[in-house]
């Protein structure tokens, strides 16, 4: 951009005032995107909220929307597990290859990996929905049937997130100054004590950043986990139950929902966005201490 | 500024491909907006495609979102014609239903699985989860495990009528969104049952997929016993609009109705109507 060179030679005002109410219009349109969303949410879901009491979303004995149960929590429970157990065991993976990368591999091996690591990131959710329910779901079938369940939702998410941590904790792990590295060296530290001591706490922020947006996506997932969790609404006992997720909940019912039933989704939208907010500004507390 | 201008270029790039890819809608000059039951979406597709191909200038727009919503678009008037496919309910006896085909729902099982029949009471018994094996059928010695549709799709209610149930006393292990879901599990898993279209699980096992179709009542699941009437589980693929319809709409509903279509309902192996 030829303005901003000039600007930085003759300090303009105007250039700087434009550019500023520029982004002011784009962020103040990208803030007014999130609460109209909210708004809409709640818009919809208004005609049950007025009926039903607030309460019963979580203490009715089903989800039978047609039959007048609107019980939300066993859905609540079936995200939380399946994005849980999928950050749970793409955390330590993620990291653990960016560690690879960074440290350990040779450059050209290192390269390769990151490619395919990126590549993984690319694959649409519905490719690996369609593969969880054709080779991941007769799979586990085998080992304790139905098969379709909270293990397999949580397998093909893990699948799904582990390039979001992987790529994020190592583009953190490149943006630390290399003057760390040079003088922990110099003090005599082995590689793994270079490692735990110095790059992890220094790069703990992004790495953080990059479980966050991990998380979002597990648990707003919606195709792949629909296709491999089973969709019954119940609390998982074990981890070969099939469960439901609120986004899943959304994406099957909502094409025939009608009157009560589709407000009942909308709510269910409703109680996924609260939870997401939650879940950031949990991670806005975490981040600030 | 590479980075903005990559985006840009992209973006475009994307944007223009859309807009060459979807067909120019000016020009048409006659439209007609179809919407309703997923069952029937395909069908009139090719239907419409037809019919657009014999009378230039027309356009029909077909929209998949169930039968509630095809009836509810039609009293909004958002839709020219509905699909809805079942017969009308007793709160919708005002609007005029046309059928254009007859599908019958199947009971699926993997190809593997021994068991040749079910009467209705052990389908009862297991959707309800009374029966839980399937040596309690003249099967093997292996859990069964127990496929549903979602609710409000005009499958899951053709079945609860069938076997006299409520949503909310079937006991499922796996529910799916759409027959190809429905297909795919029972194919992938020894021990599941489901329910699906005739028409669509006939398709998939002639293609090779490891499914089978289990009689109902003794009476095998077939085309054929469909359009007999014999099948009990069967329902008719209805366009349905307000009043009696005029011009295009009811020029596309004779030519859906018409044995030009013949070929187009076999395809998808439903029935013809007017073959009865």
């Amino acid at each position: 951009m030829i303005w901003s060179k000039r600007s930085i030679l003759f300090p303009s005002v105007s250039a700087d005032t434009r550019i500023l109410w520029l982004l002011r219009i784009a962020s103040g349109m990208a803030a007014g995107l999130v609460l109209l969303i909210l708004f809409f949410l709640f818009a919809e879901s208004l005609p049950l909220l007025w009926k039903v009491q607030t309460g019963r979303f979580i203490t009715d004995t089903s989800w039978h929307p047609v039959e007048g149960a609107y019980n939300l929590a066993p859905m609540l429970s079936g995200t939380l597990y399946a994005a849980g157990g999928a950050l749970f065991l793409a955390t330590p993976l993620g990291i653990a290859s960016a560690l690879f990368v960074a440290y350990y591999a040779s450059p050209r091996l290192g390269g390769i990996y990151l490619r395919l690591v990126e590549l993984l990131a690319g694959i649409p959710s519905v490719v690996y929905g369609f593969w969880g329910l054709t080779t991941l779901v007769p799979l586990i079938n085998e080992l304790h049937p139905p098969g379709a369940s909270l293990l397999a939702g949580i397998l093909v998410l893990t699948l799904m997130i582990l390039p979001t941590i992987a790529l994020t904790a190592h583009a953190a792990l490149r943006a630390l100054p290399v003057e760390y590295l040079h003088s922990a060296a110099a003090l005599g530290m082995s590689r793994w004590g270079i490692i735990r001591g110095v790059v992890l706490p220094a790069a703990r922020m992004g790495i953080t950043a990059g479980i966050i947006l991990a998380a979002g996506r597990a648990i707003g997932e919606t195709m792949a986990v629909l296709m491999v969790t089973g969709n019954v609404v119940q609390y998982a006992s074990t981890v070969y139950d099939p469960i439901r997720t609120l986004a899943a909940n959304i994406a099957l019912e909502m094409p025939y929902a009608l009157g009560d039933h589709r407000a009942a989704l909308f709510v269910t939208g409703l109680a996924l966005m609260l939870l997401v907010i939650a879940l950031w500004s949990a991670a806005a507390r975490i981040g600030r201490n | 500024m590479k980075l903005a201008r990559l985006v840009i270029v992209v973006g475009t790039i994307i944007f223009g491909a859309g807009l060459g890819w979807s067909p120019m809608g000016n020009a048409a000059t006659q439209k007609l907006v179809l919407t309703g039951a997923s069952t029937i979406a395909p069908l009139a597709g090719e239907i419409s495609r037809r019919f657009e191909s014999r009378h230039p200038g027309t356009r029909i727009d077909v929209q998949a979102g169930g039968s509630s919503r095809g009836v509810s678009d039609l009293r909004k008037g958002t839709a020219d014609i509905g699909m809805v496919s079942r017969d009308l309910k007793p709160e919708e006896k005002g609007l005029h239903a046309y059928a254009i085909a007859l599908d019958g729902v199947g009971i699926i099982v993997n190809a593997s699985n021994p068991v040749g029949m079910l009467h209705r009471w052990q389908l009862i018994d297991i959707y309800t989860g009374k029966i839980v094996n399937w040596k309690e059928v003249g099967g093997t010695n292996s859990p069964i495990t127990v496929v549903h549709k979602a609710e409000g799709r005009s499958t899951l209610e053709l079945f609860l009528g069938y076997l006299n149930l409520k949503n909310s006393q079937v006991k499922p292990h796996v529910v799916i969104g759409d027959n190809a879901q429905g297909i795919k599990t029972v194919a992938g898993n020894r021990n599941a049952i489901g329910y699906v279209s005739i028409g669509a699980a006939a398709y998939e096992a002639g293609r090779g997929t490891p499914i089978k179709l289990l009689p109902l009542d003794g009476v095998a699941a077939t085309a054929v016993n469909v359009r007999i009437g014999t099948f009990p589980l069967s329902r008719p693929l209805n366009l349905v609009t307000r009043s009696v319809p005029e011009g295009l709409a009811r020029e596309f509903i004779e030519f859906a109705r018409s044995s030009e279509v013949h070929d187009l309902v076999e395809a998808q192996y439903f029935v013809p109507i007017s073959i009865r």
